[in-house]
């Protein structure tokens, strides 16, 4: 496929990882911001390609895994209602709540259904003027142009009976918060090529600024990934910390201003809890005032229900790049992607469940059990 | 979920609603996109689509560009590379050896 295919080339990838052996001198710890970047990372095995010296660790970037339990235990008790038709992305049908998941709601009668965009809700909500359709809005900035424009469209033509339950968070907050962290390891960061391609590239100059640290705005294919590793560490090695722009046949330095401009008719800026995380200051979005008939959490006042994570998780370590996934006890064990116990496993595109999908637990065994064969021979 | 893949406008249309609409073909499988974010789209253009909604469109010379520099690091890195290369020429090492 046309500007997919190309970025896979093998060769190309093998001339820019060569060329990452040459410019490293020293240790260096690379974030990688998104969640989709993670994937690609750990499906192509690009972390193995590189020098020892630089190490990925794997950013928060994935909003079905940061949504809060209060929130999705908020969005199963909507969609339980029999007056409601919840709509929702696929990939959020799964995450468990503190009582079981979308499927076991629906499973139950519970009308629940997929959509591909949530502007698909509005012919949904057209057919049935019965029903109270309600959209589960989560999402980075890359999502947010989309659930706006449904609220949008919705008010602009007069439909009643559609409201969106929403739980957005914003990337730059939290790459602030991982570098105010006392334990944080992270020297630089892949930042997020598609959440840029929205809001464009300025507003992460005053983060590069204040933690002097270099911020490569980077594509999702393997050579994007190679090349943002590449650009990264050589700022690193220079002493540097700008952001440069590696996905620059999609990101401009401004972003998409007709999309910037329906979210901020939309949306306002509120402080978000993220899971495993907690509370980030000014790191989300909520609907406005002028859009408080579309607001699924006013028209359904749901109950405050206590909820438990578990304490065998360190997910809100793996979310910050202080931990990998192997390093918790219950991975691959107690928590796998069918029963996962936290944040980071509950979608394919969190960190430990990357880790379980192309078989690094199986890796990590053997190495572990040629480890103790080694010991074994030794002694 | 951040995921965005890159299809070629083959139709622009405006559905019922007077919302900017197009076709886009993604590798065979055809959609329906929504182009209100990048009216400035024409047929045969690449967009970015996210849940359905036109992102960007894909800067073809740009695009070009960046593959060209990258395709052309090796020549630039043999520069640095020993006069004196016992090793015959053009035999593929596995991917991730260390220099």
């Amino acid at each position: 496929m046309k500007y997919l295919d190309e970025y896979r080339n093998e060769g190309i990838a093998k001339k820019i990882v060569d060329e990452i052996h040459r410019a490293v001198t020293r240790p260096w710890v690379l974030m990688e911001v998104c969640g989709g970047q993670t994937h690609s990372i750990i499906k192509y095995g690009l972390d193995e390609l590189l020098p020892k010296e630089v190490e990925l660790v794997h950013g928060p970037g994935c909003p079905v895994c940061v949504t809060s339990l209060e929130m999705i235990d908020k969005a199963h008790a909507i969609a339980s209602r029999p007056d409601v038709i919840f709509c929702s992305f696929g990939d959020m049908l799964r995450v468990p709540g503190s009582e079981g998941d979308l499927h076991i709601l629906k499973s139950r009668g519970a009308d629940v259904r997929v959509v591909y965009s949530p502007i698909d809700c509005l012919k949904i909500a057209r057919a049935n003027p019965d029903k109270k359709v309600v959209f589960f809005a989560i999402g980075f900035e890359t999502t947010a142009p989309a659930n706006a424009m449904s609220v949008w469209q919705a008010k602009k033509q007069g439909i009643t009976n559609f409201s969106i339950l929403v739980s957005h968070v914003l990337v730059p907050p939290m790459l602030a918060h991982i570098q105010q962290s006392p334990l944080n390891r992270v020297q630089a960061f892949l930042g997020p090529g598609h959440v840029c391609t929205v809001m464009g590239i300025e507003e992460y100059e005053p983060i590069c600024a204040r933690y002097r640290v270099p911020i490569v705005i980077t594509g999702f294919e393997p050579l994007d990934l190679l090349e943002g590793v590449l650009m990264t560490v050589r700022q690193l090695e220079a002493g540097e910390a700008r952001v440069e722009n590696q996905y620059r046949r999609i990101v401009s330095r401004q972003g998409n201003h007709p999309a910037q401009d329906i979210i901020n008719q939309v949306f306002e800026v509120c402080d978000r809890k993220w899971r495993g995380v907690g509370s980030i200051s000014k790191s989300g979005y909520k609907l406005r005032y002028e859009f408080r008939d579309y607001d699924a959490d006013r028209i359904f006042e749901t109950r405050e229900i206590e909820t438990q994570e578990s304490p065998l998780c360190i997910s809100g370590l793996v979310l910050k790049g202080v931990k990998k996934p192997h390093d918790c006890p219950a991975f691959g064990r107690e928590c796998t992607p069918m029963r996962p116990l936290g944040a980071t496993m509950v979608s394919a595109e969190g960190a430990c469940a990357a880790y379980y999908a192309y078989g690094r637990q199986r890796q990590l065994h053997n190495e572990s059990e040629a480890n103790q064969a080694l010991k074994v021979s030794a002694a | 979920m951040c995921l965005a893949i890159p299809g070629k406008v083959i139709a622009i249309e405006e559905d019922p609603h007077g919302v900017k609409m197009a076709k886009a073909n993604f590798g065979g499988i055809v959609k329906q996109v929504c182009l209100e974010y990048t009216p400035e789209v024409e047929l045969g253009d690449y967009v970015l689509v996210h849940v359905g909604f036109a992102l960007g469109r894909v800067d073809e010379e740009e695009a070009r560009r960046t593959y060209q520099a990258l395709e052309a690091l090796q020549q630039l890195g043999e520069l640095d590379a020993p006069e004196i290369d016992a090793s015959p020429p053009n035999e593929p090492e596995p991917l991730g050896a260390a220099p």
